[in-house]
């Protein structure tokens, strides 16, 4: 085996290398499944069961947009655990690796662009928030004391919402993973995180928002409101949403943005 | 020529302040070679090894490794290229044998190779009974080892090790030294950088020693010992330094004695031949009060005091 040569077409050997990055991300997933189920399925298993399992029983039941609460908290819960899946598995093991461990190193020095590094970061934690998401379905159908009216009313828009989605949590984990260090990372999910899924059209759909006019502008900047009326658009389409080509747009924008606030932030952090 | 360095400058530039940490060096390294950078910390070595391993920009110069050109073409280049760098940058996900497996996998290799080539290393460095652990079970010194079995897995031309003895202990660094010397029978090139002398000294065919960013000398150890042009470094300490130059201009006289240096507390002698040179110097200096006299052979270090007028370990 010749070590001088470089092989002409570099596709190959980048895609082989993006396919060993993937592997090791999945071996290492695989040795945790148990807390990775118990990370993802704890917030919306307890929301869930708060929100529509105890709230009825105690006589507060409630419905928002028409709809009972347990079928608008679906998508919401979705976009949930989505959301937070793309912080758990960039965000921050990304920031303790460059902050603490330097182990993202070994990864910087394989045989492609820094920045396929960064992007299949972003890819692997997609599928981590797309399993997450997945997960809330079957708590959805068996928590809630009233049935949840949910059907898929459009598969294409599922999966584009999901894809998206998923990308667009994955790019947000990276730009907070490479921006910020790991002792302020506490900090970050506090004024950012938590704010922009309370303020993410989880527990009402964007229209109702009509009555707090200023709220309902602002929250145009979140990117999770679209991924929850998306997954509502194609979920729960008894409940009002945004059209999907708003939706389909925004989360394209939202994840250019993201995608280049986190790969400029990653390679600053690993090249000098 | 396997690695070429060609009229390389870093500058770090903020507000604050700018810092040249490499200022114009040109160096190349045989195939083969075992090659060190030997300089005090912040000589600019680790920017130097940075640069050379596609993780630093230079601000200007040119580095090809195996002819690849490390600037233009990262990716590629990467492949000729194996790194230890200072800190621990193990898996700590991972155990002893994926991080093996998968290095070979981000290379490249198909899933029976990474294998085969994860348990060959294994064997090779004395691992294979610690394939199953995670790297925080295992003491500095195996990590360390990983860290270099890892770093040649994809059979690279060239292995940086930036102060591979930095932190550990002196069995470790030997069993270190021994891990280094074995590679070059495998045809591996070797650059590694230190500020141990002995270090420099033991392990590397040629040394080029750095400071503020500048190469001052290059050459093999004993090569580079010759320049002073004396066999013994004498050091001699005074109880009292003032209004010594009546006794350098006497020193300097004999005729063994090649040059003086003043240094703090005393004076350093470089001679050639020792014979009957002791009690004269001690006569010479009677006068200065003679608190301790040492007899040396030269070392990389006195090569290095020579060139700076300062101590390689601060």
């Amino acid at each position: 085996m010749s070590n001088l040569s470089v092989p002409p077409a570099k596709s190959v050997p980048y895609a082989r290398a993006f396919a060993g990055l993937l592997m090791r991300d999945l071996r290492v997933l695989r040795r945790e499944v148990g807390p990775f189920i118990l990370r993802v399925g704890m917030q919306p298993l307890l929301f869930l069961f708060v929100f529509t399992y105890v709230f009825p029983h105690i006589g507060q039941a409630n419905a928002v947009g028409g709809a009972n609460f347990a079928t608008v908290l679906l998508p919401g819960l979705m976009a949930v655990a989505i959301m937070f899946s793309g912080i758990a598995a960039v965000a921050l093991p990304l920031s303790q690796e460059f902050g603490i461990t330097r182990e993202i190193d070994d990864r910087v020095m394989c045989p492609l662009p820094v920045s396929a590094v960064a992007i299949e970061k972003i890819c692997f934690s997609a599928l981590q928030s797309i399993l997450a998401a997945l997960l809330v379905l079957p708590l959805a159908y068996l928590i809630p004391a009233n049935p949840v009216h949910a059907h898929v009313a459009s598969w294409p828009m599922l999966v584009i919402t999901l894809i998206l989605a998923s990308l667009v949590s994955g790019a947000l984990g990276l730009a907070i993973g490479s921006n910020v260090r790991p002792q302020q990372i506490g900090l970050v999910f506090s004024i950012v995180v938590v704010p922009i899924t309370f303020l993410g059209c989880v527990y009402y759909p964007w229209a109702v928002l009509s009555r707090v006019r200023w709220l309902q502008i602002a929250v145009l900047l979140n990117p999770i409101v679209y991924m929850s009326e998306g997954l509502r658009t194609a979920l729960t389409p008894g409940v009002p949403h945004m059209p999907s080509l708003l939706i389909v747009f925004a989360l394209l924008l939202s994840l250019a943005l993201l995608g280049m606030v986190g790969l400029k932030g990653f390679l600053r952090k690993v090249i000098s | 020529m396997i690695v070429e360095i060609a009229g390389l400058t870093k500058v770090y530039e903020d507000k604050q302040q700018r810092v040249t940490a490499v200022d114009g060096i040109d160096l190349s390294v045989e195939q083969g070679e075992l090659f060190g950078l030997l300089g005090p910390n912040g000589a600019g070595k680790t920017t130097t090894i940075g640069i050379c391993t596609t993780r630093t920009h230079p601000t200007s110069g040119r580095v090809s490794i195996a002819g690849v050109d490390v600037i233009a073409r990262p990716a590629a280049a990467r492949r000729n290229i194996g790194v230890v760098p200072q800190f621990n940058t193990l898996d700590r996900s991972l155990t002893v044998f994926e991080n093996l497996y998968f290095h070979c996998k981000y290379f490249g290799f198909s899933n029976s190779d990474s294998r085969e080539r994860a348990n060959t290393l294994l064997r090779q460095f004395l691992l294979h009974e610690r394939g199953d652990s995670f790297p925080m079970q295992l003491s500095g010194g195996l990590q360390q080892r990983v860290q270099i079995a890892r770093a040649i897995a994809h059979r690279p031309a060239v292995l940086f090790l930036d102060e591979p003895s930095a932190g550990l202990d002196p069995q470790s660094r030997i069993a270190m030294w021994d891990a280094v010397r074995a590679l070059r029978q495998e045809g591996i090139t070797v650059v590694l950088t230190t500020h141990y002398m002995e270090e420099a000294d033991a392990l590397c065919d040629r040394v080029a020693i750095i400071d503020h960013g500048k190469l001052l000398a290059l050459g093999a150890p004993a090569e580079l010992k010759t320049t002073l042009g004396a066999d013994t470094v004498i050091e001699l300490e005074l109880r009292q330094s003032d209004g010594i130059q009546p006794l350098i201009a006497l020193l300097e006289n004999m005729a063994q004695i090649k040059s003086v240096e003043i240094k703090s507390g005393g004076l350093r002698l470089f001679a050639h031949g020792t014979d009957g040179l002791l009690p004269e110097i001690v006569n010479a200096a009677q006068n200065y009060g003679v608190r301790d006299i040492s007899i040396n052979e030269p070392s990389l270090e006195t090569v290095f005091i020579r060139l700076t007028g300062r101590e390689l370990r601060e």
